[in-house]
């Protein structure tokens, strides 16, 4: 089989609507990895030893699912799960499947990373909190989360760049984005001209990610 | 006014059980400074937090105004948090809060209005004399000027007693005082009652009415001041006020340690001493001071004699209390020692 090289001009027609598709993938995904890894994470912290809330039976199986969800390849929990996949899309082919296993991932992933956060805060800042009178939602808003902000932008930098990676692979499966034009075009069909750009396209992104995630997480910083 | 009863905390370890606080006993009258000083492992952060209710004592009980804080529902706890302000270590503020959204921290708990709380706010920055720096955020302060905000935030809620958790623990020591001087102020204005934790002598000296020596979980000694040093068989009313060094004493005298606390001893008991026993007294070290309002003198001297028991009885006739440091005079009947003063 011959290699068919798709020519220049042609390329944005083939990779905008993947990029699209990349960007929706990593966007949905960052959303609920956040909106449900955090929560995940402050009872991690918090049930844990040096947490505000100490629950050995608490935290023991919630770090061993947290465990559970990061110690699979990505690629194995993506195949494990396609019945869960199915039942809540419907489908196991397309973005809206690949978001499904990439969530699943990611949660523990940035649970992990919100719990370390949290840990780094000095434990001095939840006893001043305490001292002045702050109930426990208090507590873990204004001072831990509050505190812990620039490590937790870092985090969801490091995460993002994860995702990508993530979105990549789902790719490699059907689920569309540029992981699946480099496999199909690049890898498939030797479209070398389509592998460099899906190349230059992933590191480009994980650039621009990782540069503004280090420009805000500074900027959060005071001193 | 505060008062702690035989409080007990207990730490469980996997083997044994660890007693931080082993029946802690403490009256502090309104208005009082009183500083609990201690070796590190005595127990006195564990007393800080039992105060504050940070930790639940295991035993005995808490009382502020009345209200035994040890009683209270895990709720309520809140509450009982808010009637004792706490100063703690000198960098402790919230960093990515500004100087006077860490001092709103306590308001902003309770949820009091926006503009009730900016008013206590610029009320406490001007109290503790940092009016201009609201807007700063704790990397751009001085390590006295973090202190001063740890105490306007303590204050927020206008509690009844301060405590403060060795907060001027790495403050170079004309910061020390400058915090200590703004605590005694604070004292005098407010009517606080002040409780220091603390392991710096030099702190308990500056500003305490009152001292108690912790040890191994337990209060081995507790008075006023005043009466701490006045007594000379108070290990802490010693400590209090160290014998500055001393000259080594030439080979066959007797050194002694004297001090007396009251402005009726004779200045000139030196050469009163001197003609009395009819050999010259040699002064090795003095210091005289006023601490806690008492005028306070400490010396060690070097007498060529050797009954002990006349120069003790002189020396408690002119009101001055004096132990042998160390007696060299037998080494004149035994040469062979010489040179080990």
């Amino acid at each position: 089989m011959l290699a068919t090289v798709t020519p220049i001009n042609e390329l944005p027609e083939l990779l905008l609507p993947a990029l699209r598709e990349t960007l929706t993938m990593v966007g949905v995904v960052m959303v609920l990895v956040v909106s449900l890894g955090t929560p995940l994470g402050v009872l991690l912290h918090n049930t844990g030893p040096n947490g505000l809330f100490p629950r050995p039976r608490v935290n023991a199986p919630l770090s061993w699912v947290a465990n559970l969800g990061r110690s699979l390849p990505f690629l194995v929990l993506m195949a494990t799960i396609i019945p869960f996949t199915r039942l809540i899309t419907g489908t196991t082919i397309g973005i809206w499947a690949a978001i499904v296993p990439m969530t699943v991932a990611g949660i523990p992933f940035f649970a992990r990373i919100v719990e370390s956060a949290l840990r780094q805060v000095p434990s001095e800042v939840t006893d001043v909190a305490r001292a002045s009178g702050g109930s426990t939602r208090q507590i873990i808003t204004h001072a831990q989360l509050s505190e812990a902000l620039p490590a937790l932008v870092a985090g969801v930098t490091l995460n993002t760049i994860a995702m990508l990676e993530y979105s990549a692979i789902a790719g490699t499966i059907g689920a569309g984005g540029i992981g699946f034009v480099a496999i199909t075009y690049g890898y498939q069909r030797f479209d070398t001209n389509v592998m460099l750009a899906t190349v230059l396209i992933l590191v480009v992104l994980v650039q621009i990610v990782q540069f503004s995630g280090d420009r805000i997480a500074r900027h959060l910083k005071k001193g | 006014m505060i008062s702690l009863k035989e409080l007990v905390k207990t730490f469980d370890r996997s083997d044994s059980s660890h007693r931080a606080l082993d029946g802690i006993n403490l009256e502090v009258e309104r208005g009082e400074i009183a500083a609990v000083v201690g070796p590190s492992g005595a127990g006195k952060s564990t007393l800080a937090r039992c105060i504050n209710m940070l930790e639940r004592p295991t035993s005995g009980r808490v009382i502020v105004d009345g209200t035994d804080l040890t009683a209270l529902r895990e709720r309520h706890l809140r509450d009982a948090r808010r009637s004792i302000g706490t100063v703690f270590q000198a960098s402790s503020l919230l960093s990515r809060k500004t100087a006077a959204q860490n001092i709103a921290l306590p308001l902003d708990f309770l949820e009091v209005t926006k503009k009730e709380r900016d008013a206590r706010v610029a009320e406490l920055l001007e109290r503790v004399g940092l009016a201009d720096r609201g807007d700063s955020y704790p990397h751009e302060l001085s390590g006295g000027q973090r202190q001063r905000i740890g105490i306007a935030r303590a204050l927020a809620l206008r509690p009844s007693v301060l405590l403060s958790d060795e907060a001027t623990s790495g403050l170079d020591p004309a910061t020390t005082k400058s915090v200590l001087a703004m605590l005694s102020e604070l004292r005098d204005d407010l009517g606080l009652t002040i409780i220091l934790i603390t392991h710096e002598m030099d702190v308990v000296r500056e500003v305490a009415d009152r001292a108690a020596l912790l040890e191994d979980g337990r209060i081995v000694e507790e008075g006023l001041l005043g009466d701490l040093m006045r007594d000379r068989n108070s290990a802490l009313g010693r400590s209090l006020l160290p014998h500055p060094t001393a000259h080594r004493a030439e080979v066959g005298t007797q050194v002694w340690k004297v001090q007396y606390v009251s402005d009726h001893v004779d200045p000139d008991w030196i050469s009163r001493l001197s003609g009395e026993i009819g050999a010259p007294v040699t002064l090795l070290a003095a210091a005289i001071e006023t601490t806690a309002g008492q005028p306070v003198g400490r010396a060690t001297i070097s007498i060529p004699a050797t009954d002990a028991d006349r120069i003790d009885r002189l020396l408690a006739g002119y009101g001055i209390y004096g132990e042998i440091e160390s007696d060299s005079t037998a080494a004149l009947v035994e040469p062979e020692l010489t040179g080990v003063a």
